[in-house]
């Protein structure tokens, strides 16, 4: 087995304020796979995501990203092997233009010049957005906010995308296209999200975090048929949506 | 969320105006600046050719007058206090149609009047002709504290965001059946007020998380080099170096 490009080994977390969020979950995620964090709110998904750049220190445990463990030392590769997309684009997209926004991570690994502009036009490409390079941020459409926040991501070309909550605000048609475009990208995806719909869409595997625990890993399909588990964990279908009668995408 | 195509004080254009790096067009417009308000306010003719000159660096910008004119709202309380000051000014009296006013505060208005007219038309001029991100990096190559120049670029970038918030919080505040009328409705205000500060407060966490995630590490990086040929430096000069001929003209005379 070749190393996973996210290795999670015990790892338990509690906030200064003495509330512990995760104890004791282990996940590993190889490369090329895209891989679905399930969980009511509350469980843990956050925390979890923030231990695996760094932002978080993990109270227990370990973190590795392709081998390389998540320690001070390594912060600035760690942030450039995982690129986290957060939920709302607007904390996300902080500088004037497009252009200075999605060369801020690239920049900020020492490209400079054509090197640099190159990184972003094909960013920006993988996510069909070029054409709006020179705008404010502010003067684009909440789907295509989204967008450009992934592209923020892909131009520090890291080897595991981590997504949250991909799909929330998002209208059907922006959905879609998000979809598409993620099916299209050539990255391991950790996505975390409540959209179950969207999950068995694009991701072959999920796991169920809940309580700080990981309480199950294993084909999105088995794990969204599971009734008894999705019971125990607040996890609910959408009225009309079966797996069951869908066949596998 | 509304993505609103807000006011802008920017006019796109080409002109040589626009094309000249920010740095340069700060540094003529500050020395402008000083070298108007510097001069003597009983030398009525300086301010007009300050003034001439002003119309043609707006001339040769292309950005149509009433542009500016209408932006030059902002001047208003200036000129109301300007307005005031023969008035409530102490001194020899004169007679001005059918007011008696101050003589010493008819000419403190009218310096103040001209004065900050002209700062106020060459700010806008500097402000039609120039993208804010471009003059943020003016400013940095001003050698401006980069957290101050930072700062302005996040109050650029989230003004309407926080403005968009405000909004719909006074929207659900007024279906609600909430009306300011009163005093009494300080309260829910002052509330308001408080609660946008903690969004905000949030917001700015969640801004430095996602920086943290893409590797800052306490310094925006200078991606742009926009350096100025002594052409530029030349062309950037002209209105300084006249402004100061007709300033030394203005006290020696």
């Amino acid at each position: 087995m070749t190393t996973p490009v996210l290795d999670v080994r015990g790892l338990a977390y509690a906030y200064p304020d003495g509330h512990q969020a995760l104890f004791g979950v282990d996940l590993h995620v190889h490369r090329g796979e895209r891989v679905a964090l399930l969980g009511p709110n509350g469980a843990g998904k956050t925390t979890l995501v923030l231990h695996l750049n760094g932002i978080l220190t993990a109270g227990a445990g370990s973190v590795h990203v392709s081998g390389l463990p998540v320690a001070r030392e390594n912060l600035l590769e760690i942030r450039r092997r995982v690129g986290v997309v957060f939920q709302d684009p607007d904390d996300q997209l902080f500088m004037p233009s497009v252009r200075d926004d999605v060369a801020f991570g690239p920049a900020n690994l020492g490209l400079r010049g054509a090197a640099l502009e190159q990184r972003v036009v094909d960013a920006l490409d993988r996510v069909g957005m070029v054409d709006f390079i020179d705008r404010p941020p502010h003067h684009l459409s909440f789907g295509q906010r989204r967008r450009v926040a992934v592209a923020t991501v892909l131009a520090m070309e890291p080897e595991v995308l981590v997504l949250d909550e991909p799909s929330s605000n998002l209208d059907p048609a922006s959905r879609r296209e998000l979809a598409d475009i993620l099916r299209s990208l050539d990255v391991t995806v950790l996505m975390v999200t409540h959209d179950l719909p969207y999950a068995y869409e694009l991701c072959p595997r999920s796991v169920v975090l809940s309580d700080g625990v990981v309480v199950a890993d294993g084909s999105t399909r088995d794990v969204l048929t599971d009734d008894a588990l999705m019971a125990a964990h607040r996890l609910e279908l959408p009225f009309g949506f079966d797996p069951r009668t869908i066949p596998a995408p | 969320m509304g993505a609103g195509h807000g006011h802008q004080l920017h006019f796109h254009g080409h002109s040589p105006v626009h094309r000249m790096p920010a740095h340069l067009k700060l540094l003529s417009l500050l020395s402008f600046i000083v070298l108007v308000v510097a001069t003597p306010r009983e030398q009525y003719w300086a301010f007009v050719v300050y003034a001439l000159l002003l119309a043609g660096v707006v001339a040769i910008s292309g950005v149509p007058a009433g542009y500016l004119l209408r932006r030059m709202v902002v001047e208003v309380p200036f000129v109301v206090f300007a307005a005031l000051m023969p008035f409530v000014a102490t001194g020899p009296r004169v007679q001005v149609g059918p007011f008696t006013v101050s003589e010493a505060g008819l000419l403190a208005a009218w310096g103040l009047l001209a004065k900050g007219t002209l700062g106020v038309l060459a700010s806008l001029t500097l402000g039609a002709t120039t993208e804010p991100r471009d003059l943020l990096l003016g400013l940095e190559r001003l050698r401006l504290p980069h957290q101050l120049v930072q700062i302005m670029g996040f109050m650029m970038r989230y003004l309407e965001v926080v403005t968009d918030e405000l909004r719909r919080m006074r929207i659900a505040r007024e279906s609600r059946g909430f009306t300011a009328t009163s005093v009494r409705a300080w309260p829910a205000l002052g509330s308001t007020a408080g609660a946008l500060f903690i969004r905000s407060y949030e917001r700015g966490e969640r801004i430095h998380l996602a920086m943290l995630s893409r590797g800052y590490n306490g310094r925006l990086p200078v991606t742009h080099q926009a350096a100025a040929t002594p052409a530029q430096w030349a062309q950037a000069g002209i209105l300084p170096a006249l402004a100061l001929a007709t300033a030394v003209l203005a006290v020696a005379l």
